[in-house]
C-alpha cells in the first residue's frame, strides 16, 4: 500500500517553476500564512529552543556533579534553571504541540487551511518575539548582578521575591512580558484551533467521527482559554505592582504573596494537562496504527479527555500543601488530585486494549509510545503519592517532586513529541526518517532518561531540596547525582543522534510516498508533502478511518460505525 | 477504487467561524476578567491605610448610557440583516457616542478621586485593584471602540452593505461581551465592595 496513490487526494501538481532564490525562498516563509508551513515554522522554533534549553539542563547537571562544585556560579545557577523551566513550558512544550495541531487538524479533517490563517501567522510572529524576548536578556537584561542577568526567580516567579525592593533591575520584567506577549500568540492559536475544528470540517466528519488527535486538541484549546489568560492577568498584576507602584503582593499595605501563589497554579496546573493531552493525542493515533487496529473505547477516550479537562481545572493547590492551608482546603485538594486518576486510567486501559492481540509493529514511533505508555504509568503513580497532604508535606519542593514532572514532561511528553516526528516527519517532507538512527537514539534516550529520573527519586527521597546549587559532600547525594548527570548526558548525546537524524534524512532519506504506515486518517491520502490546497477534492468522509473504507471497499468501517 | 461514495449527511451545516473564534475570544477574556474581580473581592477590607471604598460616588448615568448602548447595537444588527444602511449607521453612530459618554464618566469619576480624594493606583491597595479592575474594563471599551469607529469609517465611505451583517454581529458580541462584564465589574465594586 505504501508508494499507492490515493485517488481522493488529486493527483493534480502545480507546475514546477523554477527555482527560487535564497531570498525569495526566505520571504515566503515569513509572510507565509499556510497552516503547514507555520506548523513547521512552530516545530523547527522549538526544537531550536530544546537545544537550548537542554544546554542550560546539562550546564545544571555538571555543576551538580560533584559537591562544591564551581563550574557556574550560583547567580548563572539561578538564572540557568529558571531560564531552563520558562523556555522548556513555553518556548518549547507549547508552541512544538500547537505546531502539530497546525500542520494536522486541517489536513485530518479535511479542511484547505485553518479558520483564520493571517490570525495564525501573527500567533506565531507573537510566540516568536516572546522567545527572542525572553533570551535577549542574556545580553540586555539589568538585574542584581548587572548587564546580561536573565531572570532568576524560578519559573513561577513567586512573590515577594519579584517586588522591585528584591529583584531591582528588569529582568523578571523580561520574563513576564515575554510570556505575556508569547500568551496573546497562545491564546489566538488556540481559538483558531477549536474555530477550525467546529467550522471546517469537510462533508461527512461529525464530531463523533474525528481523529482523537482533534478531539484532544479541541479540549487543549478550550482548556488553554481559561489557562493561559490567568496567568496573563497575574503578571499584568505584577507588572502593575512594579512599575506602577501596586500593592497585589504586597504584604506590607495589605496585599498578598499568596494570592500570587494560587494565581500562578491556577494556571500552571491546567498547563500541565495543555502539555500532556497532546502527548495522548499522538499516542491515540500512533498506537492504532502500528497495532493494525481501530482505537480501543473511542467515546470513552472522547469522555475521559474531556473530563480532564475539567477536573485539571480544580486541582491546583496540591502545588500548595506546604503554603498552609485549612484542613477542608487539603482534603478538597487531594481528593480532585485523586480524581485525575480516574479518566487517565481509562486511557491507560484502553490504550492497553488496542495492543491488546493486535499486529504490532516496533517501528520507531511504536517504541516512543511504548515507552510513554508505562512511563506516563509511572508518572501518574508518584503524581498520586504526592497528592496525599502528610507525604508532599515530607518531599515538597526536593528533588522527588523534580523527578516526578520531568517522569511526565520527558518520559510521556517529550517521549509522545519525538513518537510524532517520527511519524509525521514523513508527511511533511517526503522523506522517511533512518530507522536505524531512529532506533540508537530511542535506546540511548530510553536508558539515559531511566538513569536520571529514576535516580531522582531516591535523592529526593534522601531530602535533596530543588533549586540549590551546590550541596554539603556529607549528605550521601554525591554518587546519586553523579548517576543522574550521567544519564543526562546519555540523554544529550541521543538527541544530538535525533538532530542529525533529522538533516541526514532529510537530505538523503528514502522516499516516503503518500501512506508510508499504511494509516487511516485523512492526512495520509494526500502527496508527501502536501501541497498548499491540501485537497484537490474535498473529501467527503462516512467513518473515523476514512483511508481503511477507501483501502477496503468490500470491508468498510461504516457498516460497523453507529 | 475510484472515490468515497457521497451519501448521508446531506444537509452539511457548520457552525460560523466567526462566531466560534469570537466566544472562544470572549471565554479567554472571562477568564482574564475573573482573576481581576477574585482579586478585588479578595482585598476588599484589606487595604491598611488610605481611602476607603466609601469614596466612589455610584454611576447610574453612566451605566444606564453602556447598557442602553447594547440595545441600540442589538438594533443596528437588525437594521443591517434587512439591508438598511442608513437606519444602520444612525443605530451605529449613538452606540460609539453612548460609548464615549461612559468612557468620558470614568474620566471624570478618576479625576475626582485623584485630585479631589487622592487616590491613585499606588496610593494603597484599594487603589491598586479599583484602577486595574475598572482600569482593564475601560480598556476594553477603548478597544471597542476603535473596532466600531472601524465600521463607522467604512460605513460613511459607503464600503458596508447587507453582506456584511454576519460579520457586524460577530463585532457586536464583544460589545455585548464588553456591557455584561460591566454589570459585574458594576455590581462587585460599587454594590458588594462599597
Amino acid at each position: 500500500m505504501a508508494d499507492q496513490t490515493l485517488p481522493i487526494s488529486g493527483s493534480l501538481r502545480a507546475a514546477q517553476s523554477r527555482r527560487a532564490t535564497a531570498l525569495e525562498w526566505l520571504h515566503s516563509w515569513v509572510v507565509t500564512v499556510d497552516h503547514k508551513k507555520l506548523g513547521l515554522l512552530y516545530v523547527v522554533y522549538s526544537i531550536f529552543f530544546l537545544l537550548v534549553a537542554g544546554a542550560e539542563a546539562m550546564a545544571i547537571r555538571i555543576q551538580l556533579a560533584f559537591p562544591h562544585n564551581h563550574f557556574i556560579s550560583a547567580e548563572a545557577y539561578n538564572e540557568f534553571f529558571t531560564m531552563h523551566g520558562t523556555t522548556m513550558v513555553f518556548l518549547v512544550g507549547m508552541p512544538i504541540l500547537f505546531g502539530f495541531a497546525n500542520y494536522l487538524v486541517p489536513l485530518m479533517i479535511g479542511a484547505r487551511d485553518m479558520a483564520f490563517p493571517r490570525l495564525n501567522a501573527f500567533s506565531f510572529w507573537l510566540t516568536a518575539l516572546g522567545g527572542l524576548f525572553l533570551y535577549f536578556s542574556f545580553i540586555g537584561g539589568f538585574g542584581l548582578y548587572g548587564m546580561g542577568n536573565a531572570p532568576d526567580v524560578g519559573w513561577f516567579a513567586y512573590a515577594p521575591l519579584t517586588a522591585k525592593a528584591f529583584t531591582p533591575g528588569h529582568n523578571t520584567d523580561y520574563w513576564a512580558l515575554a510570556l505575556i506577549v508569547s500568551g496573546f500568540g497562545t491564546l489566538g492559536t488556540a481559538i483558531n484551533i477549536i474555530a477550525t475544528t467546529l467550522s471546517m470540517r469537510c462533508r461527512g466528519m461529525t464530531l463523533f467521527r474525528m481523529p482523537l488527535f482533534v478531539w484532544l486538541f479541541l479540549v487543549v484549546s478550550g482548556l488553554t482559554l481559561v489557562t493561559i489568560t490567568p496567568l496573563t492577568a497575574a503578571q499584568v498584576m505584577l507588572l502593575i505592582d512594579r512599575y506602577l507602584g501596586g500593592h497585589f503582593f504586597d504584604a506590607q499595605a495589605g496585599g498578598s504573596p499568596i494570592v500570587w501563589i494560587h494565581f500562578f497554579w491556577i494556571f500552571g496546573h491546567p498547563e500541565v494537562y495543555v502539555l500532556v493531552l497532546p502527548a495522548f493525542a499522538v499516542a491515540n493515533e500512533i498506537i492504532p496504527v502500528f497495532s493494525r487496529k481501530a482505537i480501543f473505547g473511542y467515546p470513552a477516550m472522547v469522555a475521559a479527555s474531556v473530563g480532564i479537562g475539567f477536573v485539571s481545572l480544580t486541582v491546583w493547590a496540591h502545588h500548595m500543601f506546604t503554603v498552609g492551608m485549612t484542613a477542608v482546603g487539603n482534603s478538597f485538594f487531594v481528593l480532585s488530585t485523586m480524581v485525575v486518576g480516574i479518566p487517565t486510567g481509562i486511557k491507560i486501559f484502553n490504550w492497553l486494549a488496542t495492543l491488546w492481540g493486535g499486529r504490532i509493529r516496533f517501528a520507531t514511533p511504536m517504541l516512543f509510545s511504548i515507552g510513554f505508555l508505562f512511563q506516563f504509568l509511572l508518572a501518574g503513580l508518584t503524581g498520586i503519592m504526592l497528592s496525599v497532604a502528610p507525604w508532599n508535606w515530607q518531599l515538597h519542593n526536593t528533588y522527588f517532586v523534580i523527578a516526578h514532572f520531568h517522569y511526565v514532561l520527558v518520559g510521556a511528553i517529550v517521549f509522545c513529541i519525538f513518537a510524532a516526528i517520527y511519524y509525521w516527519y514523513p508527511k511533511a517532507t517526503g522523506k522517511m526518517l533512518s530507522e536505524t538512527l531512529g532506533k540508537w537514539h530511542f535506546w540511548l534516550f530510553l536508558i539515559g532518561f531511566h538513569i536520571t529520573f529514576d535516580t531522582m527519586h531516591f535523592v529526593g527521597l534522601l531530602g535533596m531540596p530543588r533549586s540549590i546549587y551546590t550541596y554539603e559532600p556529607d549528605r550521601g547525594w554525591n554518587t546519586l547525582n553523579l548517576v543522574i548527570s550521567i544519564g543526562g548526558f546519555i540523554q544529550a548525546i541521543a538527541v544530538l543522534i535525533f538532530a542529525w537524524n533529522l538533516i541526514h534524512s532529510y537530505l538523503r532519506g528514502k522516499e516516503a510516498g503518500n501512506d508510508p504506515w499504511d494509516a487511516w486518517t485523512l492526512e495520509w491520502s494526500t502527496p508527501s508533502p502536501p501541497p498548499s490546497y491540501n485537497f484537490a477534492v474535498e473529501p467527503v468522509v462516512r467513518s473515523r478511518r476514512p483511508l481503511w473504507d477507501l483501502k477496503h471497499p468490500q470491508d468498510p468501517d461504516w457498516k460497523y460505525e453507529r | 477504487m475510484s472515490s468515497i461514495p457521497i451519501f448521508a449527511d446531506e444537509a452539511w451545516r457548520l457552525p460560523s467561524r466567526g462566531r466560534v473564534g469570537m466566544l472562544s475570544l470572549i471565554i479567554g477574556e472571562s477568564a482574564i476578567f475573573t482573576i481581576f474581580v477574585v482579586a478585588y473581592v479578595y482585598y476588599i477590607g484589606r487595604s491598611a491605610y488610605g481611602p476607603t471604598p466609601q469614596i466612589l460616588e455610584v454611576p447610574i448615568f453612566n451605566t444606564v448610557c453602556l447598557l442602553s448602548s447594547s440595545l441600540t447595537i442589538w438594533l443596528a444588527e437588525r437594521a443591517i440583516e434587512h439591508g438598511i444602511i442608513r437606519r444602520f449607521a444612525a443605530w451605529w453612530a449613538l452606540t460609539i457616542l453612548l460609548g464615549i459618554i461612559f468612557l468620558a464618566g470614568t474620566a471624570a469619576e478618576w479625576r475626582r478621586l485623584i485630585f479631589g480624594d487622592g487616590l491613585t493606583i499606588s496610593t494603597n491597595l484599594f487603589g491598586t485593584t479599583y484602577y486595574s479592575l475598572v482600569g482593564l474594563h475601560a480598556t476594553h471599551v477603548v478597544v471597542g471602540l476603535v473596532m466600531l469607529s472601524l465600521v463607522m469609517l467604512f460605513t460613511l465611505l459607503g464600503r458596508i452593505n447587507q453582506s456584511h451583517a454576519e460579520r457586524i454581529q460577530v463585532l457586536s458580541l464583544y460589545w455585548h461581551f464588553v456591557d455584561a462584564v460591566w454589570v459585574v465589574v458594576f455590581t462587585v465594586v460599587y454594590i458588594v465592595g462599597r
